[in-house]
């Protein structure tokens, strides 16, 4: 082992004592770190819930365009490759007659008066070209397109936009973005906290141990020899609140499930967040380790600061 | 850095050391040069200054005024990442020891090789051959708590030499010790002296000063009232 490793050694052994030694004080410390760390990772969960959520919705959203009977096969190509090119086209597809036919088929299916108004050899329905658009915000864009005079003289009917949809859409993205906001201030303010109870929990460990200190550096010991079994104490706190946090979750997903039996709480579809948390487990367990341990190293370096400076003035 | 390896001359440079917004300096323009391997005991009151020069040497105070070299090194181009690195290379005996209290004499001792990373093993060879040397065998196990004045007097000496430093500063080592027992201080910094180690002593005990017959240094309200080999010194 050489002389660094030795050392090394020393710094986390004397950082593990010292977090036995203090766990009572380090309690209050833990506490409020485990409360950051799960308002850290609640709001990454809600937050991904919530893209999925927008997702599936505006998923569904799509513009029909309904064609004459009389388009030729060319003249379709050619526009279903004219619409493709518009900006704001995220997918175009194809529904012909027959396959109207089927889908409304499927759907009537336990209703035999609408099925018996149609039939094969007489079908009423266009066909049509579902388009999906890439920005909700700028349909007009392509309804402006889609209601040209050569582009119109094609259709048999005025497209159909699932636009009572797009009201809901727009207000979860608008409950998002301020719930994210508020994700991000609440942790911003909890990460505060904790660094200021961790900040003072040390400062009480250097005051018990000042002495100590000021022989060490009188000895000859270097800042890092000093400061690193405190760096390493509050790592330790890191690392448990992390686990206390990422527990807590995982508890409540569990009691969400089997006690309460629920699917959502109001736009928060937990089922979806469970499974999240299930498949993200262990990159959320890496999250939130790295939160507490910069959190705990952090605080840490800024309360050993001034006791380790050594006399500028004259 | 580098440090010269074959000793660590002392030069003091027109020191003056004022605290705070003190009228009267601690240490009024000292100069001093003390050649590798001297043996230099500082005597003067309380009060005169000795602790002041003590802590300039440590770098535990910087000089008002003035230039300490330490074995080519100018204290005020010293880094403070350096510090650490000078203080490996004194020895200091402090006054009231600083000994750690929470752990034994061996601990204490083993203390200064830790944080210089030396290994457990060589740490467990070295320590007892110091604690032999200052007479505390056996006691290895106790805690400074259960030992007499004279006893903790000598573990602090032995957390001092233990590293071999090239610089000892024993600030009044003596000071709470019969005869016998000081005299078995004086014999063990001698020893270290003879081994090729800078010794700056700083005492009150006349006879100490009279029987050793070094160079002694006499600070008077922060001046260098004396400066001769061979002296004595009167209280």
């Amino acid at each position: 082992m050489n002389r660094k490793l030795v050392t090394f050694s020393r710094i986390v052994m004397t950082g593990v004592v010292n977090f036995a030694r203090n766990a009572w004080l380090a309690v209050a410390a833990i506490a409020v770190m485990v409360v950051t760390l799960t308002v850290v990772l609640f709001s990454l969960i809600t937050s991904a819930t919530f893209n999925n959520t927008i997702e599936q919705i505006t998923d569904k959203i799509d513009i029909s365009v309904y064609l004459k009977d009389s388009v030729t096969d060319e003249q379709r190509e050619a526009l279903i490759k004219d619409i493709k090119d518009q900006p704001n086209t995220e997918r175009v597809s194809f529904v012909s007659k027959d396959e109207a036919l089927q889908k409304y088929i499927d759907a009537n299916a336990d209703n035999p008066d609408l099925l018996s108004a149609i039939s094969q050899t007489d079908n009423p329905l266009p066909a049509s070209i579902q388009i999906k658009p890439r920005d909700l915000d700028k349909l007009n864009d392509l309804k402006h397109y889609l209601s040209q005079d050569d582009i119109a003289a094609l259709q048999s009917d005025d497209p159909s936009y699932s636009g009572d949809r797009k009201e809901a859409i727009d207000n979860i993205t608008r409950a998002t973005n301020i719930l994210q906001r508020a994700g991000v201030i609440v942790v911003l303010v909890f990460a505060i906290i904790s660094v200021l109870i961790i900040f003072n929990t040390i400062q009480m460990a250097i005051f018990n141990r000042r002495d100590e200190l000021t022989i060490m550096r009188l000895l000859g010991a270097s800042t890092w020899y000093i400061r690193g079994p405190f760096v390493v104490e509050s790592i330790i706190y890191g690392v448990v609140s992390a686990l206390i946090s990422v527990f807590l979750i995982h508890s409540m997903f569990v009691a969400a499930n089997s006690t309460l039996q629920a699917t959502s709480l109001g736009l928060l579809d937990i089922n979806y967040s469970a499974e999240y948390f299930k498949a993200h487990f262990w990159l959320l367990l890496a999250t939130q380790l790295t939160v507490g341990i910069l959190i705990g190293a952090a605080s840490s370096v800024i309360a050993t600061k001034r006791y380790l400076k050594f006399k500028t003035h004259k | 850095m580098v440090f010269v390896i074959l000793g660590l001359m002392i030069l003091l440079d027109r020191v003056t050391k004022t605290y705070g917004r003190v009228a009267t300096p601690a240490l009024d323009r000292i100069s001093l040069h003390v050649e590798p391997k001297e043996f230099v005991i500082v005597v003067g009151q309380s009060g005169a200054g000795k602790s002041t020069l003590l802590k300039l040497l440590t770098r535990e105070e910087r000089p008002t005024s003035g230039k300490i070299i330490i074995g080519g090194i100018d204290y005020d181009k010293l880094k403070d990442k350096d510090i650490p690195l000078l203080r490996r290379k004194i020895g200091v005996v402090f006054q009231d020891f600083k000994l750690l209290p929470n752990r034994t004499v061996f601990e204490n001792v083993a203390f200064a090789l830790e944080i210089v990373g030396m290994r457990n093993r060589e740490i467990r060879h070295t320590v007892p051959k110091v604690l032999d040397i200052v007479n505390l065998k056996g006691k290895e196990k106790r805690m400074p708590m259960e030992l007499s004045g004279g006893e903790r007097q000598r573990v602090a000496i032995a957390r001092a030499i233990v590293r071999q430093p090239k610089i000892l500063i024993a600030d009044e080592p003596t000071g709470n010790l019969d005869p016998k027992h000081a005299w078995d201080v004086i014999a063990v910094l001698e020893k270290i002296n003879r081994y090729g180690t800078t010794v700056l002593l700083t005492t009150h005990n006349q006879d100490i000063v009279n029987k050793l017959k070094r160079r002694v240094v006499t600070i008077e309200h922060g001046q260098i009232a004396s400066d001769r080999a061979g002296a004595s010194y009167k209280v």
